[in-house]
């Protein structure tokens, strides 16, 4: 564990208005921890999440993934390696579960039977029993059975990253506590930087939660420490919970 | 029979000249996606070759070398830019209309542009541009009939034919079956168009 997953160094996005999106921030996100962003909307938590995969680009300072500078490194390789579920399942409607499941390792060229094995695996332990869902199509699961088949397609080919932006907002509340725990247990071993406004979420999920507004960073603390965090969003963040 | 060997020659016209504008079609409408600029220029033109009076384009043609003239080659000349817009057209707006978000995911998942483009763009805007398809083949069909005027054969041979006799009936013997080949093409590609939404979970 010598290189972080993640480092943001003085990282700031312009939006085309001139107005700053993330303002200068600085942050390292160890391999193998359990990060969320929290804020309000509009606070630059997706932003910050999307500079890791190059989906945004810094106006200036420097985003690192696993030590290298993202300008040096050639995006659609670092994407294949980097799992990204959104709040949208945003699954090809066109293709089944399976090939949805099986896009990335066909980028990357796995043989079909690896393809297979893998799948049936990631997909009975995130309950899509591959014999029932493999062949249907997105439009035929509920909005919990896409967001699973999206998180399948992101686990596949067990990236050491996964970003997650808001995944289980849509989402009622029963069905969402279940897609945690799944996620939790399926990401063990992956540095996981989630996404999220919800501080019930966050603090389930994450090891350490970094809280966002108005493009800074105004908290970096832990899920125990939270409660007792002085600043005053974060006061009315924990409030909320009860 | 006659009428036979005229209706071959008009589908075989329109058929031609329809390929000729699938081939270029779709890659203009998929330029038209990818750089707004180039796409704007080729809709423009497009659009305006849409406003020239069909028996007058006929006549535009006629003194232009290698395109023009007179016979089969200026008919599909003439039918391959009246089928053009509707096809760019289709193509692009069925590429716009892919969900962001599907675009978004396929791009983080490390698809090229050429990748998403093929695997995910296109096949997500094939019924549209299939719609775009089939109202190109009804306005060929109606269209090529007018391209007996320049010699190009097909069913407006009969109806040319019935106008300088006064004929009713034989005006009507091109015109009727130019109208079915109309709508029977229209029902073949909305069954084609339908079945392909479908599949790809839209209806």
């Amino acid at each position: 564990m010598s290189d972080p997953a993640v480092a943001y160094r003085d990282v700031t996005v312009t939006a085309p208005s001139g107005a700053a999106i993330l303002d200068r921030i600085t942050l390292t996100i160890k391999a193998g921890e359990r990060v969320a962003f929290l804020g309000r909307s509009g606070a630059g938590k997706t932003t910050a999440l999307k500079t890791i995969n190059g989906l945004v680009t810094p106006s200036s300072g420097i985003v690192e993934v696993e030590g290298t500078p993202l300008a040096q490194q050639d995006l659609v390789t670092l994407r294949r390696r980097i799992g990204y579920v959104m709040q949208q399942p945003a699954l090809f409607p066109h293709r089944t579960v399976f090939d949805n499941v099986a896009t990335v390792p066909r980028l990357l060229g796995w043989d079909e039977p690896r393809i297979a094995r893998e799948a049936a695996a990631l997909m009975q332990q995130l309950e899509l029993p591959l014999d029932r869902f493999a062949s249907r199509f997105p439009r035929m699961l509920s909005g919990g059975e896409q967001q699973r088949v999206s998180l399948a397609r992101a686990l596949i080919v067990a990236p050491r990253l996964l970003l997650c932006d808001e995944p289980f907002s849509a989402l009622d509340p029963l069905i969402r506590v279940e897609l945690q725990t799944l996620l939790i247990d399926a990401t063990r071993r992956t540095t996981l930087i989630f996404v999220t406004h919800d501080v019930r979420e966050a603090m389930r999920i994450a090891q350490r939660i970094v809280v966002f507004e108005a493009g800074r960073v105004v908290a970096d603390t832990t899920p125990a420490e939270l409660p007792r965090h002085e600043h005053p969003l974060v006061r009315r963040f924990v409030a909320s919970t009860t | 029979m006659n009428l036979l060997r005229l209706t071959g020659e008009h589908l075989l016209i329109v058929v031609i000249a329809v390929t000729i504008a699938i081939a270029a079609g779709v890659p203009l409408g998929t330029l038209a996606h990818r750089r707004r600029n180039a796409g704007a220029v080729a809709l423009r033109i497009t659009d305006a070759v849409q406003t020239i009076p069909s028996l007058a384009m006929f006549g535009f043609l006629i003194p232009l070398p290698f395109l023009g003239g007179i016979g089969v080659r200026p008919a599909i000349v003439a039918l391959v830019l009246y089928s053009l817009l509707p096809i760019v057209r289709s193509t692009l707006v069925g590429l716009q209309r892919v969900d962001p978000h599907v675009r978004e995911a396929a791009t983080a998942m490390g698809m090229t542009g050429r990748q998403l483009l093929w695997q995910i763009e296109l096949p997500l805007a094939t019924p549209a541009i299939v719609a775009g398809i089939r109202i190109a083949v009804v306005t060929a069909i109606g269209v090529a009939t007018i391209a007996a005027a320049v010699g190009g054969g097909g069913l407006g041979t009969l109806i040319f034919r019935g106008v300088a006799m006064v004929d009713t009936r034989l005006i009507l013997s091109g015109a009727l079956p130019a109208a079915l080949l109309a709508l029977a093409a229209d029902a073949v590609l909305t069954q084609v168009e339908r079945r392909l939404a479908r599949r790809r979970g839209e209806a």
